[in-house]
């Protein structure tokens, strides 16, 4: 079950079987050992030329439609400029001169750290809220058609009600991320709680096991892979909604830093934190998904 | 209705029904699965349902496991009055119902430290787990996944998880019926095995005619529902332990086979189709 709700990013660069990398990893492979006495299996050169070598060519692909594109304007700073730009950026990400003006390291750290506040929270109320809405029909009704309206409103409507309440950008900046990283957590620990097996509940049943049993060990391990996914996806919006809630809060923080950049007009660095914000939501991603995998026992 | 009126109790009776029928509501008004239903297990008995399906077999067993409660009618477990599940009574369930993220040891000790945990210690339940397994013939699997075993070994590990808790009754429902005809007939010797070093009581939902007449000292044969009932019990008085390669030439075998066939396909059949 948890298999078709958690997609392997890396399943997708799989099919990509191109003629061009089954050339290259057929001139890369070893000779084969002789089939009386294989001591072990031959490295696998033609499977990893399949993953690493379409992506890079993709990456190649987008930044030689970007130098082209760039070749003339003025405006716009060509691959290598950016490039160049990074190096210098990087090279020192935790330098401090001031509350406006402080290295890339710091912004993306304090940026993760209101992710990991406003989503923590959202964890904290969500997954409990989640097992009641899923365990009681009395409160699924009560709730979901509020869930249901809540749900879909943009990230920047509730930061004015968080000014407001907060009187601080920086405690709105979390509520935002709360209140928008909560619903899936909330709904995916809901679908999880009504779809334990029946059987499960049913030798529960049979064993007349205590409530805390149940709990630990039937609905716990069972919603788990719902409940992680809810989180993936959770994660995955916090880290889109700081972006935007920092633009207007201000403060170190990489949202922030794109919009001082834009008003310096140092498109380089926009550029390049684009590119920091996609890692990092990749990173984010991929280690909630090693801790999904573990937890995933079909 | 009430318990056995004599002053001297019958000790060997662990199973009483007693006038149960059982009444589901639905939307187009209520519907009537079982009626007058009267049945008495003695100890160390081995008695198996038969029926088509929708017969209510399955319903029958869920009221002896306690799962669902009867609307009319009385079930008694040792001259007790059932109200609802319990370790005294070991179920297997047809889809073996293994937690999976427990290994097969694990799932035992669960049942075990359910009914001797206020006894005993963690070596000891430990012991006992592992003495089930042993029964089953998966010691070498304490430490798998449910996963990691096949379908035959995961119902043997079920098997270990009922028998485990010293139930007064072992309650099978269509304990092999997902299983292909060779593992299913190496589980039933094993069963056969089982039943007779333990001295269980069990009472088994089947709609394997073979099956049934290997195992039982008796076939309660069902009606075709709705409103199903016992149609007819058979008595099966061949020798133990059984062999499955000699009981096929057997006279009596063949006599008691056929017996439930006419019943299941002669007499019992027509009413399917109308339903």
């Amino acid at each position: 079950m948890a298999r078709a709700v958690l997609h392997d990013p890396r399943d997708a660069a799989k099919p990509a079987d191109t003629p061009l990398a089954r050339r290259v990893a057929i001139a890369v492979v070893s000779p084969p050992a002789s089939p009386a006495a294989p001591p072990r299996e031959p490295f696998d050169w033609r499977g990893l030329g399949a993953r690493v070598l379409p992506p890079l060519v993709g990456l190649a692909a987008l930044i030689a439609v970007w130098a082209l594109a760039t070749q003339k304007s003025t405006s716009f700073p060509t691959p290598l400029a950016t490039f160049d730009a990074a190096v210098k950026l990087f090279a020192d990400p935790f330098y401090s001169n001031g509350p406006n003006d402080q290295g890339i390291g710091w912004n993306i750290l304090f940026s993760l750290q209101r992710v990991g506040l406003g989503f923590g929270l959202a964890a904290l109320v969500g997954i409990p809220l989640g097992f009641v809405i899923g365990r009681f029909a009395l409160f699924h009704r009560m709730l979901s058609p509020l869930i249901s309206v809540l749900k879909p409103v943009s990230p920047l409507a509730w930061l004015p009600i968080g000014l407001l309440v907060f009187k601080s950008a920086n405690p709105a900046a979390i509520w935002t991320i709360f209140i928008c990283s909560i619903w899936p957590m909330v709904i995916n620990t809901a679908v999880g709680v009504q779809k334990v097996p029946e059987d499960y509940l049913n030798v529960a049943r049979v064993l007349k096991l205590s409530e805390w049993k149940i709990a630990t060990r039937i609905l716990l391990p069972s919603v788990m892979p719902y409940m992680l996914t809810g989180v993936r996806l959770s994660v995955g919006t916090a880290w889109l909604v700081i972006v935007a809630a920092e633009m207007l809060t201000g403060g170190v923080g990489i949202g922030f830093w794109v919009w001082d950049e834009w008003n310096n007009l140092n498109v380089a660095h926009i550029i390049i934190a684009i590119f920091v914000i996609g890692a990092v939501g990749l990173l984010l991603e991929w280690s909630l998904l090693a801790v999904a995998r573990r937890f995933d026992y079909s | 209705m009430l318990v056995n009126p004599s002053p001297a109790i019958n000790t060997r009776r662990t199973l009483q029904i007693d006038g149960v029928g059982m009444v589901f509501p639905t939307r187009r008004g209520p519907f009537v699965a079982l009626r007058d239903i009267n049945l008495e297990v003695q100890r160390g008995e081995f008695v198996t349902l038969i029926g088509h399906s929708g017969c209510g077999k399955s319903t029958l067993l869920n009221l002896v496991a306690g799962l669902t409660t009867p609307s009319s009618g009385i079930l008694l477990l040792q001259e007790r009055e059932l109200t609802g599940p319990g370790p005294d009574r070991g179920v297997v369930f047809q889809n073996h119902s293994l937690l999976p993220w427990l290994n097969c040891l694990d799932n035992v000790l669960l049942a075990v430290e359910r009914v001797f945990g206020d006894q005993e210690g963690k070596a000891q339940l430990r012991e006992r787990a592992l003495a089930a397994l042993e029964l089953v013939g998966m010691s070498h699997a304490v430490a798998k996944r449910p996963h990691e075993i096949s379908g035959g070994m995961k119902q043997r590990v079920g098997i270990a998880r009922a028998l485990a808790m010293e139930p007064k009754m072992l309650l099978m429902d269509e304990p092999f019926g997902a299983l292909d005809a060779l593992t299913r007939a190496r589980l039933q010797d094993e069963l056969m095995k089982i039943v007779a070093t333990t001295g269980a009581t069990v009472m088994m939902v089947t709609h394997d005619v073979d099956e049934a007449v290997l195992l039982s000292d008796r076939i309660v044969m069902m009606t075709n529902g709705p409103a199903a009932t016992i149609g007819e019990v058979l008595r099966v008085e061949l020798p133990r332990p059984r062999a499955r390669v000699v009981l096929a030439e057997n006279r009596d075998y063949v006599q008691y086979r056929k017996e439930v066939i006419d019943f299941l396909y002669t007499r019992h059949s027509h009413v399917e189709k109308a339903a």
